[in-house]
């Protein structure tokens, strides 16, 4: 049963990872990704990692891709302004580095004589998550918040624009 | 294998419910609001108008199909569904009663009592906008794109309030589990009580997650047509009012659950009588926690009917200069009084 669900799951991901880098609709592209997430999260059940499932549901599929929605949609993005991937000459280059990256992890993963399996904090309860991030790894998780605020604070002060000064001709208006 | 069948049949029992629920829950609306305009409502079909609900369901099903020109069809058909799925999705997780003894056994009343229920509603919560959002943008009008954008700015912001306001829950419980928290309201008093500012949080934005009035700005009328299914027809519009109705439910039974004790009734139910009837005591529990999501519901439709809408913008000030560090604050204080026992 576990190995059926698996296999479906990791169909699932790979086939709607493949629709996302194919389709030429960006909205496709985006909902799409939004299924391969889907898909991740119940690989992540299998391994009995019921935390990281739900995260990855609550904050990438529904939190960071309707904002990915949200930006497509204003920006009005037509199939026709994207290069089609289809028939460019870059695709034959993608598929060279993405075939070769893959021998590599593959022949890595293989020479791997020992087992070490996943890290038994990340499955089962929040607890465990939660013991980790806040007892031994509390400097870099801290480091990372803060990392995140500069880069809220940066984007938010350079997407600011200076209030307009009142010229003259708008002072006559 | 009767395991299998029990969880069968208890998924065939909330879902009934729950669809039985939409469809009265819409002759519910039109006679409180009937009534609170002075007016009488739906009341030519069967006795107090008891049978509109199937009357207007025959209705959408022969109505004419329409998709605009120019629309993305398959996208325009998904929308309808994607919003009713997560609403159903979460009744999973709602414990709608304590035990009833079942086949030489106790059968507990939950689909699934999952180490991570919390998280789960909200995870699955967060994904209703996506069936606004699509169908909006499928439509390929103006107004609907205007409607998609605002549900989806409107449900980002207030998810995070929602998310906070029950922070100091789970600090209480020590637990993600939505039984453990209703049976920690047994012992204890409801969050309800100790927890005024959390809950007035949660149910404020509680109303703006489920897109109702006073925050229903995604489907403003006299703004935007009717928003986001402005190209709706027939079964398609059905959809996106069922999901509508049907988040209304899950919303009203997690403000039960979390808030108001879940299926708990206090005093009553430690009653000797209630000992020795454990049937009885099991049914009284599901009677229990339907009373306080009826009474929630009727809440939802009151409010509808009593209060103005909001302006766009008032809308997303309230969201994050107001709610916002309100629940940081309720954490916080939260947190000191925790501190203050332990001590």
């Amino acid at each position: 049963m576990e190995t059926v669900l698996f296999y479906l799951f990791a169909a699932l991901t790979l086939a709607s990872g493949l629709m996302v880098i194919t389709r030429r609709n960006p909205v496709a592209s985006a909902l799409y990704l939004v299924l391969c997430f889907f898909g991740l999260a119940g690989i992540y059940v299998l391994m009995d990692a019921y935390f990281l499932a739900a995260i990855q549901i609550a904050v990438y599929a529904g939190a960071i891709m309707v904002l990915f929605l949200f930006v497509i949609m204003l920006l009005r993005l037509e199939p026709t302004e994207l290069p089609s991937f289809m028939n460019s000459w870059s695709k034959r280059l993608y598929v060279a580095v993405t075939l070769v990256l893959g021998g590599v992890f593959l022949g890595l993963d293989l020479m791997r004589t020992v087992n070490t399996g996943a890290d038994s904090a990340l499955t089962g309860e929040a607890g465990a998550i939660a013991d980790r991030l806040f007892n031994r790894y509390l400097l870099p998780f801290e480091v990372t918040a803060l990392l995140l605020l500069v880069a809220i604070v940066g984007a938010v002060v350079m997407a600011r624009r200076e209030s307009p000064k009142p010229t003259a001709s708008m002072e006559e208006v | 294998m009767t395991g299998l069948l029990i969880t069968l049949g208890k998924i065939l029992a909330v879902f009934t419910v729950t669809m039985l629920t939409v469809a009265y829950l819409t002759l519910l609306e039109r006679k409180v609001c009937a009534y609170i305009q002075l007016r009488k409502g739906p009341n030519r079909v069967g006795p107090w108008g008891l049978f509109q609900p199937i009357a207007d369901g025959l209705k959408f099903v022969f109505k004419e199909d329409f998709v605009p020109a120019g629309a993305n069809r398959a996208l325009h058909a998904v929308a309808p569904v994607l919003a009713m799925a997560p609403a159903l999705t979460t009744c999973a997780v709602i414990p709608f009663g304590s035990t009833l003894p079942m086949f030489g056994g106790e059968v507990n009343m939950i689909i699934a009592d999952l180490s991570i229920g919390v998280l789960f509603v909200f995870a699955i919560g967060s994904l209703s906008v996506y069936g606004l959002i699509t169908g909006g943008w499928a439509s390929n009008n103006k107004y609907a794109l205007f409607g998609a954008l605002r549900a989806g700015a409107q449900m980002i912001s207030y998810e995070i309030t929602l998310g906070l306001a029950i922070i100091p829950i789970i600090m209480a419980t020590g637990s993600l589990r939505l039984s453990d928290i209703v049976a920690y309201q047994g012992a204890h008093p409801w969050f309800m009580i100790v927890q005024p500012l959390g809950f007035l949080l949660f149910v404020v934005a509680s109303f703006a997650e489920t897109n109702r009035l006073p925050f229903d700005i995604p489907e403003a009328e006299p703004e935007l047509v009717a928003g986001y299914h402005t190209e709706y027809s027939s079964m398609k519009f059905a959809g996106f009012y069922m999901g509508e109705y049907a988040a209304m439910i899950t919303a009203a039974a997690l403000i039960v659950t979390l808030f108001c004790g879940g299926y708990h009734l206090p005093w009553l139910e430690n009653l000797n009588f209630f000992k020795e009837h454990a049937t009885l005591l099991g049914l009284l529990h599901i009677g229990t926690f339907l009373a306080k999501m009826g009474i929630c519901l009727f809440g939802f439709i009151w409010v509808r009917w009593s209060l103005p809408r909001f302006r766009y913008d008032q809308l997303m000030k309230l969201g994050w200069k107001v709610l916002l560090p309100l629940g940081l604050i309720n954490i916080l204080i939260y947190g000191l009084f925790t501190l203050k026992d332990s001590i």
